[in-house]
C-alpha cells in the first residue's frame, strides 16, 4: 500500500497579510494510507488544508509560498475546479447545502455535468454507502438535508465529499459536532476509504489519530515539530520532547 | 465541456456590465444634461446674473433674463419649513419605534411607515391642492392656499419615511452596552436617549437628515403643485424670516413647467438643462456627503 | 420600600411626558396615512364604480371611465420591469457574489447610491434628451426606458438583501466541491433568493406606476380617445393623468379627479401590502 505520493509538501510557508500562519512545512502523504496531522488550536491545521484545495486563495491577504504538489502535479497547474474535484474537504461544523439529500449528494457530479438519471443513483447510492449513511436515508432521499440529525449531516458532508470521486479526501476535525458513536461510525467509514482513497485527516484528538493514522505529523505555532509513523511519533521515543509532551496531554 | 466554460465566461462577462451599469447611467445622466445645456451655459449666460438676480424670463421677447436666485429661494423656503417640521417628528418617531416600543406596535408602525413612503409624489401633490390647500384658505384667510407652508407640510409627510428608517437603524446600530451602561448609573429612559443615544448616533442621524433634504431639494411634483406658481423671494428680514404664505417657484417646478413649451435647442431650452445640472450637482454632493457618513459609522 | 423622592418623582414624570411625547410623533405618522385615504375615498365616492376603472374616456376625460390610463401604466410599467429587473439582478449579483473588496467597487456601490439620489425631473431630462432621441418621437418605448433606469436601484437594493441573506457557508460548500462562482450562484444562491427579488419586483412596479416627471415628456399625454397602438405610440397614463386633470384645467369634473386619486392610491397601496404579505409569509418559509 506503500508507494507514489499522493500529496506532497515541500517548505510550505504561508501568510495572511503581516501574520505569519505556517513556516516551512514539508510533509508528505502516501497513496492508500491516512496522514494525521495533530496540533493545538491556532497551529494551522486548517490553513494546511485550504492550500490543498487552493481554498485558500479566497481569504483576502492570504500569501502562499513553496510547493505544493497533489498526484504528482503541482496545485497551481491544476484548473482550480479540476483539483477540488480531485480533493475532497469535510468541515468540522457540517454544512447541509439546502436541498434534499438526493442532491446534496447529487450536487457536485450535476456541476461537473453528469445529467443521466441512472447514473447519478447509483452514484448517490454508492456514495451514501461509502459514508454508512445508506441504510438510515434510503427510504428519505427526497427529505431536506438540514432535517437529519448532527451525526447524520456529517456523514452527508462526508458523502457529498466523495460524490466527485476524490483521490484525497481531508477531514478538519470531523467529530467536534458529532457525538461519539457516530464518531466511531466514521472512523470505521475512514479505515475502510483508505484503500481507494488517500486520507488526511486533521485532529485534535490525539487518540483518534493514534487510532487511525499511519502516519503522523505534529504541528504546532506554524512549524512542523515533528512527522514520522504512528508508532514514533507515539512511543517512547520520538524525535522531539515537545511530542512527548503532547502527545501526553502535557499541554495543548 | 468546453461549451460550458465559454458560456460561463459570457454570463460573468454580462455580469460585470450589468456590475456597472448603474455607474454608467449616473454618468450618462450627467453627461446629456451637461451637453444639453452646454452650448448656453459656455456661451451666453451670464453667471452672475445666473446666481443673483430673481428675474426669470426667459421667454421675454426683448431681453430675456435668466436669474434663477428667485427659484432657489423658493427651494430653500420649502427645504427649511419641509424639514423644520420632518426632523423631529421623524427623530421622535425613530426614538419611539427602536426605544418605547416592541412587538406588534413596532411592526405596525414600520408597516406603516413603509406604506407611508410608497405613496406616489403625485397624489401628494394632490393632497397639497385639495385638502390642505382649503385648511389654509379656512384658517388664514388667504384667497390662495398653495404657497410655502402647504409645499411644506406635504413634503414633510413625504420625507418623514425616509428619515424615520435610516436614524431607526442609526439608533438601533448603539450597542446596548452603551445603554445599559446609563441605565445602571441610574438615568432614566429619556436621559439615556438625549445623552447617550443621540450623540453616539450622531453620523447616522445626520445622515437620515441630509438624505432627507436631497430629497426635498429634488422633489418635483408634489411642489409643482402645491406651491404656487409666482416666483417671489419669501425671505425678508423681519420675523418670522419665511413668509410660508407666499407662493414661491422651485428649481424642480421650474423645468417641469416649462420644458414642454421651450423649442428644443432653444436658449430657454437649454437653460432649463442647467438648472438640471444644477440639481444635478446639489444632490450628488447631498447624497455623497450622506454615504461618507454612513461609511464612518460602519468602520468603528 | 420605596421612597419616593422629589428627583425621582420629577424624573419618572418626565419619562412618562418624553414617552407621550414620542408617542405623539409616531402617531403623527398614521393619522395622515388615514386621513388622506379616508378623505380621498369620500370625495371620489359618486364616481368609483366598475365602470369608472374598465371604461374609456370620452368628451375630453369628462366622462367615461379611466380604463385608457390604466392600461397605459400597466404597459409602461411592465415595460420598465423588463429593463431594470435583468440588468438589476445581475447588477446585484456582481455586487455581492463576484466584486472584490477595492476601491472600484466602492465607486460602483457609490453609482448605484447616486442613481437612487437623482430627482425624477433630471431623470426626465436624460429622458428626453436622449431616450427620445434614439426612439424618434416621445412614446412608450421611450417612457418606459426612462422609468426603468429609475426604478434600478429598487431592485439592486431588494436583491442584494436576499443574496445577503444565503449564509456564507453554503458558498463554501459548493466551492470546495469544485463548483464554479456562477455554478455556485445559479443553483444555490440564486434560488434561495428568489423571495427577496419578488418582493424587490413588486415595489419596483409599485414605484414606476406611481412616478410622474419621468413621463412627463417621454410619452405620456393627456386625451387620447383609442388605445395606443403598439409600443411606438403615445400613451395615457394614471400618474400624469392625476397631474393633468388637475392642473392643466378643462373643468374636469371633481368627483374624476378624486376618483383618478384613489385608483392610484390603492393600486400602490395594494402592491406594498402584497409585498410586505409575501415577506413575512417567505421568511416563515425558510429552509435553513
Amino acid at each position: 500500500m506503500t508507494g507514489e505520493r499522493a500529496v506532497d509538501i515541500h517548505d510550505l510557508t504561508v501568510t495572511y497579510g503581516a501574520k505569519p500562519a505556517l513556516e516551512k512545512i514539508s510533509l508528505h502523504a502516501h497513496r492508500g494510507e491516512i496522514l494525521g496531522i495533530i496540533g493545538p488550536a491556532n497551529s494551522g491545521k486548517t490553513t494546511l488544508l485550504k492550500c490543498i484545495n487552493r481554498t485558500l486563495e479566497l481569504i483576502p491577504k492570504a500569501r502562499r509560498r513553496g510547493r505544493v504538489v497533489v498526484e504528482g502535479v503541482e496545485v497551481d497547474s491544476y484548473s482550480l475546479h479540476g483539483l477540488r474535484r480531485k480533493v475532497g474537504m469535510v468541515f468540522p461544523l457540517p454544512v447541509g447545502l439546502p436541498l434534499s439529500v438526493y442532491d446534496n449528494v447529487a450536487f457536485a457530479p450535476r456541476m461537473a455535468g453528469i445529467r443521466r438519471h441512472a447514473v447519478l443513483d447509483e452514484l448517490v447510492e454508492r456514495c451514501l454507502r461509502q459514508a454508512a449513511l445508506w441504510e438510515e436515508v434510503k427510504d428519505r432521499l427526497w427529505m431536506l438535508g438540514s432535517r437529519l440529525s448532527g451525526g447524520q449531516q456529517q456523514r452527508l458532508t462526508i458523502a457529498r465529499a466523495l460524490s466527485h470521486e476524490p483521490e484525497i479526501l481531508c477531514l478538519d476535525e470531523f467529530s467536534i459536532a458529532v457525538d461519539p458513536v457516530t464518531t466511531m461510525r466514521i472512523e470505521d467509514v475512514l479505515v475502510d476509504l483508505k484503500r481507494d482513497v488517500t486520507i488526511i485527516l486533521v485532529t485534535n484528538l490525539v487518540q483518534q489519530a493514534r487510532r487511525l493514522a499511519d502516519r503522523v505529523a505534529f504541528i504546532n505555532a506554524g512549524r512542523l515539530v515533528e512527522f514520522d509513523v504512528t508508532n514514533v511519533i507515539f512511543g517512547e521515543q520520538p524525535s522531539e520532547q515537545m511530542t512527548f509532551d503532547y502527545v501526553r496531554g502535557h499541554f495543548g | 465541456m468546453s461549451w460550458r466554460l465559454f458560456g460561463e465566461r459570457i454570463i460573468e462577462l454580462l455580469i460585470r456590465l450589468c456590475g456597472v451599469s448603474a455607474i454608467l447611467f449616473v454618468f450618462g445622466i450627467f453627461i446629456l444634461v451637461l451637453v444639453g445645456g452646454i452650448d448656453f451655459l459656455v456661451y451666453r449666460l451670464d453667471l452672475w446674473e445666473f446666481f443673483t438676480s430673481i428675474e426669470w424670463r426667459p421667454t421675454d421677447t426683448v431681453e430675456p433674463t435668466y436669474g434663477i436666485l428667485g427659484l432657489i429661494a423658493g427651494t430653500a423656503a420649502i427645504t427649511i419649513v419641509s424639514l423644520g417640521l420632518a426632523v423631529p417628528f421623524s427623530l421622535g418617531s425613530a426614538v419611539f419605534v427602536s426605544e418605547f416600543c416592541s412587538g406588534r406596535t413596532r411592526e405596525t408602525l414600520k408597516v406603516v411607515i413603509e406604506l407611508l413612503a410608497a405613496i406616489p409624489s403625485v397624489v401628494w401633490g394632490f393632497t397639497g391642492l385639495t385638502l390642505i390647500n382649503s385648511l389654509i384658505i379656512r384658517f388664514t384667510g388667504e384667497p390662495v392656499g398653495l404657497c410655502v407652508l402647504n409645499a411644506g407640510v406635504v413634503l414633510a409627510l413625504m420625507t418623514v419615511p425616509i428619515i424615520v428608517s435610516i436614524a431607526e437603524d442609526a439608533l438601533k446600530a448603539v450597542p446596548d452596552a452603551y445603554r445599559e451602561a446609563a441605565e445602571a448609573l441610574g438615568a432614566t429612559r429619556w436621559q439615556v436617549v438625549f445623552k447617550v443615544l443621540f450623540p453616539a448616533a450622531k453620523h447616522g442621524l445626520l445622515a437620515a437628515v441630509l438624505l432627507g433634504v436631497g430629497r426635498a431639494v429634488g422633489e418635483t411634483m408634489a411642489v409643482l403643485m402645491c406651491s404656487g406658481h409666482s416666483i417671489r423671494m419669501p425671505f425678508d428680514g423681519k420675523f418670522p424670516f419665511v413668509h410660508v404664505l407666499s407662493p414661491v417657484r422651485t428649481l424642480t417646478a421650474t423645468i417641469a413647467a416649462e420644458l414642454g413649451e421651450a423649442p428644443v435647442g432653444s436658449d430657454h431650452y437649454q437653460s432649463l438643462f442647467v438648472i438640471g445640472l444644477l440639481l444635478f450637482i446639489i444632490t450628488f454632493a447631498i447624497n455623497l456627503a450622506s454615504d461618507v457618513l454612513v461609511k464612518g459609522i460602519r468602520r468603528e | 420600600m420605596f421612597e419616593g423622592t422629589p428627583i425621582v418623582w420629577r424624573n419618572l414624570t418626565m419619562q412618562a411626558a418624553m414617552r407621550f411625547l414620542f408617542g405623539f410623533m409616531a402617531a403623527a405618522m398614521v393619522i395622515p396615512l388615514l386621513l388622506i385615504v379616508l378623505y380621498l375615498i369620500t370625495k371620489a365616492w359618486p364616481v368609483l364604480s366598475w365602470e369608472f376603472v374598465s371604461e374609456m374616456p370620452r368628451k375630453n376625460l369628462k366622462e367615461g371611465g379611466i380604463f385608457s390610463a390604466i392600461l397605459g401604466t400597466f404597459i409602461m410599467v411592465g415595460i420598465s420591469l423588463a429593463v431594470s429587473a435583468p440588468i438589476g439582478i445581475l447588477a446585484a449579483i456582481y455586487l455581492n457574489e463576484y466584486a472584490r473588496d477595492n476601491w472600484f467597487t466602492r465607486i460602483v456601490n457609490l453609482g448605484v447610491v447616486n442613481l437612487a439620489g437623482v430627482p425624477s425631473i433630471v431623470h426626465a431630462l436624460f429622458g428626453y434628451a436622449a431616450v427620445v432621441y434614439i426612439t424618434g418621437d416621445p412614446c412608450i418605448l421611450a417612457a418606459s426606458i426612462t422609468l426603468g433606469i429609475m426604478t434600478l436601484p429598487v431592485i439592486i437594493a431588494a436583491t442584494t438583501q436576499a443574496l445577503v441573506a444565503v449564509p456564507m457557508a453554503f458558498r463554501e460548500a459548493c466551492w470546495n466541491v469544485g463548483a464554479s462562482r456562477w455554478q455556485t450562484v445559479r443553483s444555490i444562491v440564486l434560488p434561495n433568493s428568489l423571495s427577496g427579488i419578488l418582493t424587490g419586483v413588486i415595489l419596483e412596479v409599485s414605484r414606476a406606476a406611481g412616478e410622474t416627471a419621468p413621463i412627463l415628456f417621454t410619452g405620456a399625454v393627456f386625451y387620447k380617445k383609442s388605445l395606443p397602438s403598439g409600443i411606438f405610440d403615445q400613451s395615457m397614463a394614471l400618474s400624469y393623468q392625476l397631474f393633468s386633470v388637475t392642473t392643466q384645467g378643462g373643468q374636469i369634473p371633481e368627483e374624476r379627479q378624486y376618483g383618478t386619486a384613489v385608483v392610484l392610491l390603492l393600486l400602490v397601496l395594494v402592491m406594498n401590502l402584497a409585498s410586505i404579505c409575501l415577506r413575512v409569509y417567505f421568511r416563515s418559509r425558510k429552509k435553513w
